[in-house]
Order: structure tokens, then C-alpha cells, then sequence
């Protein structure tokens, strides 16, 4: 039994672990701007897909990785800049419409440079399952979840100890004082694109060698990320990696323990019932509403 | 009588009805038929969502889900069960009220982007229970459904539908800005721009939120239930988040906040992806840079953005002298929103007090 | 005088001009090409069938063109992407038949896009090829509808007869989905008990699922469980090897014809080894006895196709390429384009030797293939190998 435990617990920290980087994504550009990137899941698939033809054409991970999250970051950066700057001062639906449509543009783009097939990816140090008390992990899974945490941890020093991250803090709290103390708020936006999409190719590239990476993987870790900023709370990267975390395990665990078919519904309703009681997420800022 | 015209409850609803009656002259074949159709039932679903994000500033990401039951609900009824069809279509209806009625109280209590992914999760759920309850909804690959038919006339082949659809089309449209003009209806845009302030003047929000979101499920579940009977078959891709993310694409594109927006949303984005389909490849790419592109530089959609800019080019002429300003300020100061394109965000109130002079219309 | 000669050289000017206005005339309907429709799932969900049964018709379209075309006209492919969604297929299709004006339509590449089409193939009095699994396109027969792929009935058929040769007698089902995944497990359930085998286990993973080892590690603790079956296509199959091979689960997998590809042991690497499946001859094309009748066909097709795109051919384009051929056939057979001498052509089919199989249709039978046209298929030293 706690063997069976066990491994529903490791399946689902790393499915979890995924979640939450893309999570950290969506919280990041929320914080900067108050527009949900639809866009978010495309980077995920921008770097898994973007590893798998640098790989495939010679370059060894060490290279090909750091150019996936780069190109990715280029991504981001001329999204906001083609595309977000552009609406400025739009209402936050039509930015929300734009990430839409950019999403899909990115896919079709995708679609045209690359194929429409599945692509493996190796994974980082070997296939061979490791057994811990009765349950396996694979290597990779050892990675997601290790990467995972150093970015966070990285994350909350960025944030928390250099000025630049300061500044974007700062923006998402209150962006008319930030710009007042004379802060660039456009700077901080267009970072925070880049950032996210960052976020997300790291993501990707973690977990294509598990999943194989297609060009239309992004859709659905898209979703399950943005569930699971909302069930931590927008714009708390706190929240941000409880609610990847929370989601990955509460749907392993109902697969394992209740019903497979339903585990997505199970997931979400978990979600509802939170959100019922606590209508800013867990972590969310319980803010009061401008008369 | 022209200042009526230049109304939008009869000259829009007047100009929508003479497109309708019009357009079968340039439609040659049933395929054009069909994708006219599908238009018109999009834009149903569209004009009831619009009244819930537009005009009473709510969101729904899951309003396929309340189609979805409409179309399943119907099919499962008069195919599976043999009830006739007209009286499966008012059960559903029925049914889905009273689930938007129950699960809208809770739901609309979230704000924003939590509103947003409850409203998800909802669709999502019952795109689960569709999918995989198979035994009933026949599962991914769906049932087919007998045609619609009321005693003994059966309503089948594409010119028939047309005028169905159309007149039905007309019907919503009409009840759309009918309520929007009622009491209600202001009371909704008030909760719009400030929902504390409207409970202050004695708007019970909460009601009021749950009516349009009752409202907007009823128009999805009648067209899903059309949309069944007119295709033959439901499956559950109907009912999918991607179909969700259209319909709010359809009234964003078109424009919050203008129910003939809706219908433009509606007919650019379900004839664009039949145009683009001989780029093959390209179709994607295309319909995002499409999607991407008309947002940026019609930020309010389509509707509102040319409304504004056909005004903004009458108040030139009226500047340059003439009565053409008299009539657009009389019939500008009374509704925000629709052809107008003048935006919501202004409490009604101060509209009302507005003398009724021609003031140009512009410049809100 | 003078004015008779003006009369003959009149007459023999409209003469020459009347011979050649007939032969412009012929001319011109000798250069309308034969239209062939075709509405396929290329992206979406269903993309791994849906592109190779578009680039199979596209490339052999070509080739027929290239050596003459048919009955003197030139092939024309006209073809649409339906992603997978019924809804889409149905308004491409009828585009097909009332814009695009074709003379018979190949496509469909899930059942439920199918099933949506049949009735307007049906009104439309419009031969029908489609390229769908679920056993429900063909019973009850419908005049106008074909189908390519072996059914999903067929598939568990051969599995369960494979387990029964290997004594295993208690199976647990793990499946997705998608409509394949679905109809095909409903057939299983129903054939099960004819075959002695119980089913001691029933899970499911959704789309996009990244993850199956939990659904798995119940399988793996349930009493008494010898094997495994996986209906599906596409991603979930290899991961759900995946994680099998992660686990360490010893017991025998068995995938369904929806992963007859390379493609699938490249996605689940390693732990595809030993994996079972029925699979057509294509596959294993190079391997096949020299005395079999489908293998000079197999070959040409694999040679072509892996040559042409640099890509592992799959059954999936093989129905299509079945599907064109007997096309072909029927159209040469009926001399025309005349829809109902053409659709009579089709269902006269005996004995056509395919990439896939060899098609015997009948008025009681439009799918034409018997359990000789699945051949048990085990991975080893990661290629498709007989098993014997």
C-alpha cells in the first residue's frame, strides 16, 4: 500500500514540478501587466521542439539547451513587442484575445518549421529506473524536480535581493508608484516576457524526454499551468509552485485511488471547491475592490 | 422616423434582416448554405455571451459546455428516448437554466481571472462526463440525431434551415436589445463599471449576475440543440475548451458590448477558417497573425472600432456645418455600446442626465 | 464559276473549322481532370494518421498523373484538413460535394468524422472510401460506403487468439480518449469471454496526459493480472510504454494497429521491446516470405514512400494508398466517372492484393478483409519483427 503511495506521490510531484514552472510563467506576466499570456503553453513547446532539432542536427545538450531557452526568450521579447505593446491601454480581454491569437500563430508557425509528428528526446542522464522503497523514479524525473527547485530558488533570490527584480516586484504591486519612483515599467514588462518564456522552454526541455514533444504539446500544460496559478493565486509565485504541486499530486492521486476517466474532473472540482472558499486562490492577494 | 431608423434596436435589427433576406442570392450551393448556418448559430451563442461579458462585464470560458448540453441533451432525448424534438429541445432548455441557475450563484461570486477558470473548470467537467459516459452520449465519436420535426413536419435540407436560423437569429438579436434598454439591462451596465457602486443605488448585483448568466446559457443550450438536429449528429468536440475560447474570441473580435458585434464576430470567424483552408499548411499561422493583428488595431473589435470611426467622421462633416450631427446626437445620448460604439464604462446615469442636444456624439 | 469555288472553299473552311471545334471540344473535356476528394485528420489529435494518408495521396496522385493519369484525364486531389473534429469534416465534406463538384471521396481518417459524412455521401448518392477503424462504419452496410482500415474488431479478435496461444486468460485494459481508444476497447469487452480471457482491470489516461504510471501501478497490483492491452494512438501509447518499462512490469503488452509504425518504438525507446501488436504486412514488408502474395506491393510502397519523405511509412498511409488503388480500379473498371457504375466497380472488388491486405468486398461486405490481413507483429532489436 505505501509503496503504492509512494509512487503516486513521485508521479505526482513531477507532474507537479511541471506545473508549477509553467505556473511561475503565467504569475510572472500576470504581476507585470494583469493579462493572462495564453501563449505561456507555446513556450513550453518552443523549447522542447527547439532542443530536438539542435540535438538532431549535432549539438550536444550543453549547447543545444542554453539556444532552445535563448531562441524561446526571443520569442517572449517579440511577442511583447509586435504584439502587447502595441494594444497598450487596450482593455485586458483584447490583450488576453491577442495572446490568443499569438498562441495559435506560434503553433501554425511551429507546424510550418518543423512537422506535425511526435519527436523523442534523450533523456539527460539515462533511462534506467531508480527504485526508492518499493516505488521507481526515472532519472529525468530527478531532473525536473531538481531544476525545478533551483529556479525557484533562484527565482525568490532574483526577486528578492537584485534591484531589477525588486523593480518587478514593485510594478506588480503598484505600477503607477513604481513609475513614479522612476521605474521603467515598459522595461519590466518586456523582461517579464522574456522571463516567462524562459520559464516555460526550461519546462519543455525537462520534460520532453519523458513525454516526447510535439508541436502541439503546449495546449494542454498551457491549461494545466494557468489552473494551476489560479488555484495558488495569481501573481503569488509562491502560489505559483503550491498550486502546480497541489494539481499534479491531487490528479495522480485521484487516478490511482479513484478513477482514472474522471481524474481531470476530480482535479477541477478540487479547484472550484478552493476557489469557493478562498475566491483569490490560495495565496492570492485578497485585495478590496476600487469603488 | 429617420432618427428611429438611425437607432439601433430597429435600423440595426432592420439592416440585419434585409442582410438575412438578401444573402440566399449570393449563396449558390448547400455548402455556402451550411456555412451560413453554422454562422447564425454561432452568433446566437455569441449574442447571449456578449450580454455576459460585454455588458455586464463577467467572463465564461466554459460557455461550450452549456451548448454542449444543449446539442447532447436534445440528442439523447429525441434519438435515444424518441421524445419529439421540440419538446427534448424545451426540456433542455429547461435543464441547463436551472444547472446555470444553481451553479451561477457560486461561480459569479469569483472575480476576473478565478470567474474565468471556474468557468473553465466547469466546461471542462462536463466535457469529461460527455466523453466518457459513453454508454449514453456515445462517447468521442457521438450519436447521431434524428432530424427536428414538429408533428408532422420535418425540418430538413439547408435552404429551410437558413430561414429557421435567420428568423431565430432576428428573435435573439431582438431580445437582446430589448433587454439591454430595460431597466435591467441598465442595471447590468451599471454593475459593469462598478458593482459596489451599483448596489449603493439598490441594483442587487448578485441577481442580476446570475439572470445573465442564466440568460446566456439559455441562448447556447437552444442553438446546441438546433445545431444537433441540423447536423444529424453531436460529438463531443462541441463541447471542448478550444470551442469555449472561440466563442469569446467571436464576441471580443467582434465587440464587447455591441450584440451586432456579436453577429460580425460570429461570421468573420467561422467564414475565415473555410477561406484560409487552401493555405493548408499556412491556415494556422494566417487565422493567429489574423486574430493578433485586428485586436491591435481595433482594440475595441470590429463593431465598435468602425462605428467610431464612420462617427468621428460625422462629427468632421458636422463640424464643417449641417444637420447631419442633430439626428447622431439624438439617437447617441441614449444607449452606450452597440453601433454607437460609445463605451460602457460611463454609469448610466449620467447618460440619462445628458441633455439631448447635438453635442457631435463623440468623445466619450 | 468563281462564285461556286467561294461556295466550296466556304464549305471546306466550315468543314475544317467544325472538325476542329469538335476536337477542341473533346479536347477540353479530355483535359478535365477526375477530381477525387479527400478530407483528412492532418493536424490535431489524429495527426499521425492523418499525415501520412495525406502525403501518400498527394505523391501517388502524381505518379498516377506522371504515367498517363486515368482514362486519358488527369487525376486532380483536392483535399482539406478536418483536425479531427466531426463537426469539420462535415462542412468540408460537403463542400466537397457541392463547391468542389468530385467525382468520389477518400478520407476520414477518425471514426467520428466518418460517421458524421455518411449521410451526406448517402444523400449525395457519392462514393464513399473511408479510412476509419470502428466496425460501425460497415455494419449495417451502407450502399455508398467503403472502408480501408481492418476493424477494431478484427484487432481484438487477433489479440485475444495470441493470448490464448501464450495461456493468458486474466487481462487488464488501459486506454485513452480518443474514439479509437474507446470503440476499440468496447469491442474487446464484448469479444472477451468468447475467447476465455476476463478482464481484471479497466483505466484510462486523458489527452495530453504526461504520465500513466499511476494507472499502471494499480494494474501492476491487481491479483491475478498476466497481460496487457493498450488500445490507443498517438502520444499516449508511448508513454504509457514507456512507464511500463519504467515499473518494470514484466507481463506481456500488447498495443492495437492505432501505433502500427515505426515511429512508436522510436517514441518508446527501450521499453518497446517484446511489445505485441497486430499489424499489416507493410510493416514487416522486407521480412515477408518471398511466396507471400502481398509483398512485392509492400515493398514498392515502402521503398517509395521512406525514399520520398525521409520518414518511416505507417499502415495509416497504407489504407490510403488501398484506398486510391482500388479508386483507380473502379473508375478504369466503370470507364467513367458515372458515380453509381463506379461505386459498383468498388464493391466488386475480389481479390485485390494491397498494401494492407487483400480486399474481397461484396454487397454484404464493404470492408473486404478477413484476420489474414493482420499479421502478429513483436518488437525486437527495436524493429517490427512476425512473430512466427
Amino acid at each position: 500500500m505505501s509503496a503504492q503511495f509512494l509512487q503516486f506521490l513521485l508521479t505526482g510531484l513531477t507532474v507537479g514540478a511541471i506545473y508549477a514552472l509553467v505556473a511561475l510563467g503565467f504569475s510572472i506576466i500576470f504581476n507585470a501587466s494583469h493579462v493572462i499570456n495564453f501563449a505561456q503553453g507555446e513556450f513550453v513547446m518552443i523549447g522542447g521542439m527547439a532542443t530536438m532539432s539542435l540535438t538532431a542536427s549535432g549539438l550536444p545538450y550543453l549547447l543545444a539547451i542554453p539556444l532552445a531557452i535563448a531562441a524561446a526568450a526571443l520569442v517572449g521579447l517579440a511577442l511583447e513587442k509586435f504584439a502587447v505593446e502595441p494594444a497598450q491601454g487596450a482593455s485586458v480581454v483584447t490583450l488576453i484575445i491577442i495572446t490568443i491569437g499569438a498562441s495559435i500563430f506560434l503553433r501554425g508557425l511551429a507546424l510550418v518549421i518543423w512537422d506535425k509528428n511526435l519527436h523523442p528526446l534523450k533523456p539527460f542522464t539515462g533511462d534506467t529506473p531508480i527504485a526508492i522503497a518499493g516505488a521507481t523514479i526515472l532519472p529525468q524525473s530527478l531532473w525536473v524536480l531538481g531544476v525545478a527547485l533551483a529556479i525557484v530558488l533562484a527565482l525568490s533570490w532574483f526577486f528578492g535581493r537584485t534591484l531589477l527584480g525588486k523593480a518587478m516586484l514593485a510594478t506588480s504591486h503598484n505600477r503607477l508608484a513604481a513609475q513614479l519612483i522612476g521605474i521603467n515599467v515598459r522595461m519590466v514588462l518586456f523582461l517579464s516576457f522574456g522571463l516567462s518564456a524562459a520559464l516555460g522552454a526550461v519546462a519543455g526541455i525537462l520534460v520532453a524526454p519523458i513525454t516526447t514533444t510535439s508541436f502541439d504539446v503546449g495546449v494542454m500544460l498551457g491549461l494545466k499551468g494557468f489552473a494551476a496559478a489560479i488555484l495558488g493565486g495569481l501573481g503569488s509565485g509562491v502560489g505559483a509552485v503550491v498550486g502546480g504541486l497541489v494539481l499534479g499530486i491531487v490528479e495522480t492521486m485521484s487516478a490511482g485511488y479513484l478513477s482514472s476517466a474522471y481524474k481531470d474532473a476530480i482535479a477541477f472540482v478540487i479547484i472550484l471547491a478552493v476557489l469557493f472558499f478562498m475566491p483569490s486562490g490560495l495565496f492570492g492577494n485578497r485585495g478590496g475592490e476600487r469603488v | 422616423m429617420l432618427a428611429r431608423l438611425a437607432s439601433p434596436r430597429t435600423g440595426g435589427l432592420l439592416a440585419l434582416a434585409v442582410v438575412i433576406v438578401l444573402l440566399p442570392l449570393a449563396l449558390s450551393n448547400s455548402y455556402f448554405y451550411d456555412v451560413a448556418i453554422l454562422v447564425g448559430l454561432n452568433a446566437i451563442v455569441c449574442i447571449g455571451l456578449n450580454l455576459l461579458i460585454g455588458y455586464a462585464g463577467q467572463i465564461s470560458l466554459g460557455h461550450a459546455g452549456f451548448f454542449g448540453l444543449g446539442a447532447y441533451g436534445s440528442a439523447i432525448l429525441a434519438s435515444r428516448y424518441g421524445w419529439p424534438p421540440l419538446a427534448a429541445m424545451l426540456t433542455t432548455t429547461l435543464a441547463v437554466a436551472a444547472l446555470a441557475f444553481l451553479v451561477g450563484r457560486p461561480i459569479l461570486r469569483l472575480k476576473g481571472h478565478y470567474l474565468a477558470m471556474a468557468t473553465l473548470g466547469l466546461g471542462v467537467i462536463i466535457f469529461m462526463v460527455i466523453t466518457t459516459e459513453d454508454k449514453v452520449t456515445g462517447g468521442p465519436d457521438g450519436i447521431s440525431v434524428v432530424p427536428f420535426r414538429i408533428g408532422g413536419f420535418v425540418l430538413q435540407g439547408e435552404r429551410i434551415w437558413y430561414w429557421v436560423v435567420g428568423a431565430l437569429l432576428l428573435v435573439a438579436v431582438w431580445l437582446a436589445l430589448n433587454l439591454i434598454e430595460s431597466p435591467a439591462g441598465r442595471a447590468l451596465r451599471a454593475l459593469h463599471s462598478s458593482e459596489v457602486g451599483a448596489e449603493v443605488v439598490g441594483i442587487n448585483a448578485a441577481n442580476h449576475k446570475v439572470m445573465v448568466f442564466v440568460i446566456s446559457a439559455v441562448f447556447a443550450s437552444i442553438a446546441g440543440s438546433l445545431a444537433a438536429h441540423y447536423s444529424g449528429f453531436v460529438t463531443p468536440g462541441k463541447v471542448a475548451f478550444l470551442h469555449s475560447i472561440e466563442l469569446v474570441t467571436m464576441v471580443v473580435f467582434g465587440g464587447m458590448a455591441s450584440t451586432f458585434g456579436a453577429v460580425v464576430g460570429a461570421a468573420v470567424l467561422t467564414t475565415l477558417p473555410q477561406l484560409l483552408a487552401v493555405l493548408k499548411d499556412y491556415e494556422m499561422m494566417v487565422f493567429g497573425a489574423v486574430m493578433m493583428g485586428t485586436m491591435i488595431f481595433l482594440p475595441r473589435g470590429v463593431v465598435p472600432s468602425l462605428a467610431r470611426l464612420i462617427q468621428t467622421r460625422r462629427q468632421k462633416a458636422s463640424n464643417n456645418g449641417g444637420e447631419g450631427g442633430h439626428e447622431q446626437g439624438a439617437g447617441a445620448s441614449h444607449s452606450c455600446g452597440d453601433a454607437t460604439g460609445r463605451d460602457c464604462h460611463r454609469p448610466p446615469t449620467v447618460a440619462v442626465l445628458k441633455p439631448r442636444q447635438s453635442d457631435g456624439g463623440g468623445g466619450v | 464559276m468563281k462564285s461556286m469555288q467561294a461556295t466550296t472553299s466556304i464549305k471546306r473552311g466550315l468543314a475544317v473549322l467544325a472538325a476542329s471545334c469538335v476536337l477542341f471540344a473533346g479536347a477540353a473535356v479530355a483535359q478535365e481532370p477526375i477530381k477525387i476528394g479527400a478530407f483528412l485528420a492532418v493536424t490535431g489529435p489524429a495527426a499521425s494518421l492523418g499525415d501520412p494518408e495525406q502525403k501518400t495521396l498527394e505523391h501517388y496522385v502524381g505518379k498516377i498523373n506522371a504515367a498517363g493519369g486515368v482514362l486519358g484525364r488527369k487525376l486532380q486531389l483536392v483535399s482539406y484538413d478536418s483536425a479531427g473534429d466531426a463537426e469539420k469534416a462535415r462542412t468540408f465534406a460537403k463542400r466537397l460535394i457541392e463547391q468542389d463538384k468530385v467525382d468520389m471521396i477518400v478520407g476520414g481518417t477518425s471514426t467520428g468524422e466518418t460517421m458524421a459524412v455518411i449521410p451526406l455521401v448517402e444523400a449525395a448518392q457519392m462514393p464513399f472510401i473511408s479510412l476509419a477503424g470502428a466496425v460501425v462504419i460497415v455494419e449495417p452496410v451502407k450502399k455508398w460506403v467503403f472502408k480501408m482500415p481492418h476493424s477494431d474488431r478484427m484487432a481484438c479478435e487477433k489479440i485475444f487468439i495470441d493470448m490464448q496461444s501464450r495461456k493468458l486468460s486474466k487481462i487488464a485494459l488501459i486506454s485513452g480518449p480518443g474514439g479509437f481508444d474507446k470503440s476499440m476497447r468496447a469491442e474487446c469487452l464484448k469479444l472477451n469471454k468468447q475467447y476465455g480471457i476476463d478482464v481484471v482491470a479497466d483505466e484510462t489516461y486523458g489527452g495530453g496526459d504526461t504520465d500513466m504510471t499511476a494507472q499502471l501501478t494499480k494494474i501492476k497490483n491487481t491479483a491475478g493480472v498476466q497481460a496487457v492491452l493498450n488500445p490507443g494512438f498517438g502520444q499516449g501509447p508511448a508513454i504509457v510504454t514507456k512507464n511500463y518499462g519504467q515499473l518494470g512490469i514484466a507481463m506481456p503488452l500488447y498495443q492495437s494497429h492505432g501505433v502500427a509504425s515505426k515511429e512508436f518504438i522510436k517514441l518508446a525507446g527501450a521499453a518497446a521491446e517484446g511489445v505485441r501488436l497486430p499489424g499489416a504486412a507493410v510493416l514487416v514488408a522486407d521480412d515477408l516470405p518471398a511466396n507471400d502474395p502481398q509483398r512485392s506491393v509492400a515493398v514498392a510502397y515502402k521503398h517509395e514512400y521512406e525514399s520520398h519523405f525521409k520518414s518511416d511509412i505507417s499502415t495509416f498511409g497504407g489504407h490510403a494508398y488501398d484506398g486510391l488503388m482500388i479508386a483507380v480500379a473502379a473508375l478504369k473498371k466503370a470507364g467513367s466517372t458515372d458515380k453509381a457504375k463506379v461505386r459498383d466497380a468498388i464493391e466488386a472488388t475480389r481479390g485485390y492484393v494491397g498494401v494492407d491486405g487483400t480486399y474481397n468486398m461484396s454487397a454484404t461486405d464493404h470492408m473486404g478483409l478477413d484476420l489474414t490481413a493482420f499479421r502478429m507483429l513483436e518488437v525486437k532489436g527495436g524493429n517490427w519483427t512476425l512473430v512466427k
